[in-house]
């Protein structure tokens, strides 16, 4: 009955979760105009309740990827990522920031997700604001059933947790 | 146009010069390495020269450079290694490009610098906007330039092993700086 209750108060506060995303854009390189765009009255990203760019790591749950990342960004994205509220998310934005795209040399990292867990790619060089919106609504079907890297990550901790309680 | 200072400085320094050209209408003209502050001080300096903008320095990795009637095909498996022996030890071209916005004139300077000394004197302290070119220089080729008064990488992190526009530096080779721990092991 506890577990009933417990699974149902996760589900609402993951409805709430999923239509207030609070995004970082860490923006890098060209696909950030196509960010502009997806943000701006056009394509409106704000009817999925994803309105509020932060500029602060820690006021947000959703790290947007936007562009390439090259090694050198690596301790930086790295941190950002760190910095975030709990429980957060990944989106990584075009074909850069997914696997290095065309950058196949000593410089351009191949893919965020060398440094930082992505829950969703958005291919594209750039991609197509349909794509991100579609890429949001794929996101916010995650984030509903609990299976962001994250989501399972905290899961996965409060099960240790209970279990090293009930060694004791 | 430039024909004119490539004339003046042949006059001036004569066996300095070691070669000259025209590229789609730029004088380049290569000099020794020895005489190179002294030219690039004339060019400066000198009234009918006045070369007062920097516009780039770069290097060029010779090390599978063929004349253009021998060139082969593009694939990269039939490409000829490096033969030192062949090119006279010379791989690296340093290379100045210089303007003057007074005369309306432009010059390249080139110097060639082999692959087992790749040294040569700095240009910074005659025109200071070449800084941050020659450290980029130096960060991609590995070429020291004597005199520079911070020559340290400028783009790549410090922890970088080797210069990666080096035409023996592989294309495929990282040098992560991080990488995430749950990637690690048997993931």
């Amino acid at each position: 009955m506890l577990e009933l209750i417990t699974s149902k108060l996760e589900d609402a506060a993951n409805w709430g979760r999923k239509f207030s995303l609070f995004s970082y854009p860490f923006v890098t390189a060209c696909c950030g105009m196509e960010f502009m765009s997806v943000a701006a009255p056009k394509y409106d990203i704000a009817r999925f309740g994803a309105e509020f760019p932060r500029f602060s790591p820690r006021q947000s749950d959703l790290l947007m990827i936007v562009g390439t990342i090259t090694e050198k960004q690596g301790p930086a994205l790295r941190r950002v990522w760190e910095q975030m509220a709990e429980p957060k998310w990944v989106i990584a934005f075009g074909v850069c920031a997914s696997t290095g795209g065309f950058y196949q040399n000593y410089h351009a990292m191949p893919g965020a997700d060398q440094v930082v867990p992505v829950d969703v790619y958005i291919p594209g060089c750039p991609p197509r604001p349909e794509q991100v919106l579609d890429a949001l609504i794929m996101l916010q079907d995650r984030v509903q059933r609990g299976d962001g890297h994250s989501q399972i990550r905290l899961k996965r901790e409060k099960i240790m947790l209970a279990a090293a309680n009930a060694e004791e | 146009m430039a024909q004119k200072v490539v004339d003046a400085v042949k006059a001036k320094f004569g066996d300095a010069v070691v070669a000259t050209s025209s590229e789609h209408g730029d004088e380049v003209i290569t000099v020794k390495r020895d005489k190179l502050l002294a030219i690039a001080a004339f060019l400066k300096d000198d009234p009918a020269m006045s070369f007062e903008v920097p516009v780039f320095v770069t290097a060029i990795d010779l090390a599978h450079w063929q004349p253009l009637g021998r060139r082969g095909a593009p694939d990269e498996g039939t490409r000829p290694a490096y033969d030192a022996e062949a090119s006279d030890g010379l791989r690296f071209e340093v290379c100045y490009q210089l303007r003057s916005l007074k005369h309306r004139h432009r010059l390249r300077v080139k110097v060639q610098l082999k692959e087992t000394d790749t040294k040569l004197p700095s240009l910074t302290p005659l025109w200071a906007g070449f800084n941050w070119q020659e450290r980029e220089t130096f960060d991609m080729y590995g070429i020291r330039f004597d005199g520079h008064p911070d020559l340290r990488r400028i783009y790549l992190y410090d922890e970088f092993v080797g210069y990666p526009l080096r035409k023996d530096y592989p294309k495929d080779k990282r040098q992560p700086l991080v990488r995430r721990p749950d990637l690690v092991g048997d993931h």
